[in-house]
């Protein structure tokens, strides 16, 4: 099962903290503790003294890649959600061939 | 559909719940009658199957344990927090007996009908108001700072509003063909991604921006799509005219403007006499007895004469004519006077002038090569969209700056076409929201209009929206003049924690009235003062629509929780109650009423669940101006008093405000203020969005506030070790007026010289009665900010402009 994975195209992640909802709605998840995902914010003064603001969601333990959901031919609630149309979830082959041009991405595995 | 005993049902989204002014389309689950998951629905337009954490977290909301669910009687004092459950029928009773008495002793006009950012309810507000009798239905803002000043502005300049086209009109978005994607947006001071504006979707931007959108930024603080910017501007609070007219300046001096458009479409030839104190249109009654005075005047450069301007016709009494676009011109007047004039141009241009690169700079923080630089990425991107936020209603010199940014879309021809600011009119023209004088049901005669509050302080207020001012009403209900007011009714408001400047004025004001009723779906700070509270249904428990703007669609009952009516019922039942006569039953008969421009029904509606106008229908774009799409005589031209965009404002001439946009100072600031600002150096700016919060809500949804728990004030690095505050650490928040105490959030994204509070805090977790209330004293940013100091017209109000002192709270 290791080659699905999830592509998160974190240049246009906003921090906005939907998918991290989702997932609770999904699982019914306690607030207060970890979910499937968080979102990280880093605010990077550059060298040229520019800012630049960057989120990452990273994905923990409690993550189940929404196998339940998937199973049904549906996408990750977290997916399904992000409002910036920045997660994908599939085969990490057909996933290499969608990530965007001249963009950083992370491909996060199932491990 | 049905899958394992799950009912999803297919619907659309306002308020209450999650708050914002969004339309999502959502799928609702439900299983026995309880919904127990919300999804977004793909195949809406608007969201197209994503949703934020705010309609995510539905079920923790509707299904909290705190939430009102039987109407209450207050039987302690005031703010005691002593309540006693009852029936709907003995509090429609109570509410009925007690407003009448007042109604009977004091007349109508002494009961406030006092709403919030109203959203579906706020029209029904109205017509509770009128149906009761009183003319004082208020929004509690200080100013009504919040989207009204823009909207007048655009409503007097251009006849209609304009908000950014991002293909929302279209069913297929994007991939429509008729649609353009912008090559520049300018965010000019919003932080999008956390909030959802104006009947707006900020993550739209997200997606303009993958298709290669640019983006110009104009805000005090490094946002995240700041941070993503080709160009971001980082300007004083308050000086955004300024910064408006030093564009102006640049986009004339350097030829980037639209000058074919703004020949034919703007009151640019139009003569103002100059000879007198303050400028002033020239009007055919000037120029000949019985002549029309909405009328106007141009110089015919040919026969070098004075042509009229018939503005019922949209045409000048002589054909073919090119108008002087600039020029200075004597002439003799009806009454044997002798009168010099301009064109509007001509006065245009000079305005403009003193707003160089380097003036503006001094102004507004911002170097003079970055206003260059901006001037000409707005103008020279084709199309251009600008996306204006609150800050702009939010300062007492609102007038001016929404003007002069307005302009900006005018003079480039940025206006109803593809990708530009396109003009929003309710889809389908059906009006949830009524803005004119008067409501959508129901209008009172003119003589009770008469005693409005505000009306006859300012032209603004009685010109353009029917709400009493805010200000006036709480100075009235202090002074008891020009007569007492001695009720409130409070509807989708939270006064004390939201929207109130000087709360503890308005406690002492609630407090001071014979009868409040409030109406809510939690115990607020607002509610706990009140005598009786109503519990209301969220979005999902109850029938209700929307056309803000597009598309229009319907919000349908899922279920039901505890006693809870929609806000719409407990109005109609009480309209029923005031009003002989009163003509509507039940709610979809108004429903219908308001969906007779559509020529449906509200059952109609609810099978199709949302629709977007066709192709040539008054409320979709574009051009509609060229077409004769948006006067009711369907000439070409504009809603204005001279169907033309005008530049040079006839209304606010007739208000005698400055017809011109210019820049003026907040009343509290560096400049203004010197002696003041050596005590308190810091420009306290108000208002920073939260993602998981509208306004005051949320604070007991747990998957919400789990995001923040507290709230922060935004200090910069060297301003936090100026001070010795380290992040994280307690800080008092000071001025004249009042001290908070709050979390210092260090972090560069704000300027030095700024710090950046939250609004609408209180803890429902924390003591609710007097004098804790939630503990909003403790961290309520607004005891800082002043009433009564809103801007000339009425409008706007120092909510992003005042001064404070930050320093290390002890213990
Ligand atoms: S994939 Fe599913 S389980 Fe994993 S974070 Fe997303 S929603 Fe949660
Ligand atoms: S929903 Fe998408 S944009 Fe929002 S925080 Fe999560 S990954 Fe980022
Ligand atoms: S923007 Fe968020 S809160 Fe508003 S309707 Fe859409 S999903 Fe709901």
């Amino acid at each position: 099962m290791s080659e699905y994975a999830m592509l998160i195209d974190y240049e246009y992640c906003t921090g906005c903290k939907a998918c991290e909802v989702a997932c609770k709605q999904e699982y019914n998840r306690p607030a207060g503790k970890a979910g499937g995902v968080e979102v990280i914010e880093f605010i990077h003064t550059l060298p040229n003294d520019k800012l630049f603001i960057t989120n990452i969601p990273t994905f923990t333990r409690a993550c189940v890649f929404c196998a339940g959901r998937v199973k049904q031919g549906l996408e990750p609630a977290c997916v399904k959600h992000c409002m910036a149309n920045c997660l994908a979830y599939g085969k990490i082959e057909s996933l290499q061939k969608i990530i965007p041009k001249k963009r950083k991405a992370i491909l996060w595995t199932k491990g | 559909m049905k899958d394992n005993g799950v009912k999803i049902i297919k619907t659309t989204t306002w308020s209450p719940g999650p708050g914002c002014h969004g339309g999502c389309g959502i799928l609702v689950h439900v299983k026995d009658n309880k919904v127990i998951k919300v999804e977004g629905d793909p195949d809406h337009p608007w969201n197209q199957g994503r949703l934020c954490s705010r309609c995510l977290s539905m079920t923790q909301y509707m299904y909290h344990k705190d939430r009102l669910k039987k109407p209450l009687k207050r039987v302690g004092e005031r703010g005691q927090g002593k309540f006693e459950e009852i029936s709907w029928d003995e509090a429609f009773d109570l509410i009925e007996e007690k407003m009448k008495k007042i109604r009977d002793d004091h007349g109508p006009e002494s009961v406030i009908f006092h709403q919030g950012t109203g959203r579906d309810i706020g029209g029904w507000i109205s017509m509770l108001a009128y149906a009761y009798g009183s003319p004082n239905w208020m929004f509690g803002l200080s100013g009504i700072s919040c989207y009204t000043p823009r909207l007048m502005m655009m409503s007097i300049t251009q006849g209609d509003f304009a908000v950014v086209d991002a293909s929302q009109w279209h069913e297929k978005r994007y991939d429509d063909p008729e649609y353009q994607i912008p090559e520049t947006v300018t965010i000019w001071g919003q932080n999008l991604p956390a909030t959802c504006p104006d009947g707006f979707f900020g993550h739209w931007y997200i997606d303009l921006m993958k298709r290669g959108t640019e983006v110009l930024v104009i805000d005090p603080r490094c946002t995240w799509i700041a941070s993503r910017a080709k160009l971001w501007l980082q300007l004083r609070p308050g000086t955004d005219a300024a910064l408006a007219l030093g564009f102006i300046h640049v986009m004339i001096k350097e030829d980037l403007i639209n000058m074919e458009f703004i020949k034919k479409w703007t009151n640019s030839p139009f003569l103002v006499r100059t000879d007198q104190d303050s400028p002033a249109l020239l009007r055919e009654s000037d120029l000949k007895e019985n002549g029309s005075d909405i009328n106007f005047v141009a110089h015919d450069p040919v026969s070098d004469s004075f042509v009229v301007w018939e503005s019922d016709n949209q045409v000048y009494q002589k054909s073919d004519i090119k108008p002087s676009m600039e020029g200075e011109f004597n002439l003799t007047l009806a009454n044997g006077s002798k009168a010099k004039t301009k064109t509007v141009w001509t006065l245009y241009k000079e305005n403009a002038e003193q707003y160089t690169p380097e003036a503006v700079s001094k102004i507004t923080w911002v170097a003079p090569d970055k206003i260059i630089k901006a001037a000409r990425i707005y103008a020279k991107s084709k199309p251009s969209a600008l996306h204006w936020g609150l800050p702009i209603d939010t300062i007492p010199s609102t007038v001016p700056t929404s003007q002069a940014i307005n302009h900006l879309w005018c003079l480039t021809g940025n206006l109803d076409n593809p990708g530009g600011n396109a003009i929003a009119r309710y889809a389908y023209d059906v009006v949830t929201y009524p803005y004119h004088t008067g409501g959508s049901i129901l209008s009172l005669p003119p003589d009770v209009m008469e005693k409005r509050i505000g009306m006859h302080d300012y032209g603004a207020i009685k010109d353009f929206r029917a709400w009493a001012q805010p200000d006036k009403v709480l100075e009235q209900i202090f002074s008891g003049d020009p007569y007492e007011i001695k009720g409130m009714w409070i509807q989708t408001a939270n006064p004390i924690a939201c929207t109130g400047m000087e709360p503890k004025k308005w406690r002492d004001a609630i407090k001071k009235l014979d009868f409040t009723v409030c109406v809510d779906l939690f115990m607020t700070p607002t509610a706990m003062l009140c005598d009786v509270i109503l519990p209301a249904a969220t979005f999902l428990e109850k029938d209700s629509l929307k056309a803000w703007w597009v598309p229009l669609q319907a919000i349908k009952k899922v279920v039901e929780v505890g006693d809870c009516k929609s806000d719409i019922e407990i109005n109609l039942e009480l309209c029923k109650r005031f009003m002989k006569d009163f003509p509507y039953d039940n709610v979809h008969q108004l429903f219908d009423t308001l969906l007779e421009s559509a020529d449906m029904t509200y059952k109609d509606l609810c099978d199709k669940t949302w629709m977007i106008p066709p192709k040539g229908h008054p409320s979709k774009p574009y051009f509609r101006y060229e077409k004769g799409l948006l006067r009711q005589d369907k000439k070409p031209g504009f809603r204005t008093p001279s169907g033309k965009i005008e530049l040079y404002s006839s209304w606010l001439e007739k208000w005698e405000l400055d017809p011109l946009p210019y820049h003026e100072e907040p009343p509290y600031s560096p400049v203004s203020t010197p002696d003041l600002f050596k005590e308190y150096p810091l420009i306290l700016s108000t208002g920073r969005r939260m993602g998981p919060f509208f306004h005051s809500e949320h604070r007991q949804i747990p998957w919400l506030r789990e995001q923040q728990r507290d709230p922060v004030l935004e200090i910069h690095p060297d301003t936090a070790k100026k001070y010795g505050i380290a992040h994280g650490e307690k800080v008092c928040v000071e001025n004249w007026l009042g001290k908070i105490t709050v979390k210092a959030l260090v972090t560069p994204v704000i300027h030095p010289d700024i710090v950046m509070a939250e609004h609408g805090w209180w803890f429902p977790e924390k003591e609710g009665k007097e004098p804790e209330l939630f503990g909003v004293w403790d961290v309520n940013v607004n005891q800082l900010i002043p009433m009564s100091h809103e801007g000339k017209a009425g409008l706007g109000s120092p909510i992003k402009t005042m001064l404070c002192k930050v320093y290390k709270a002890k213990g």
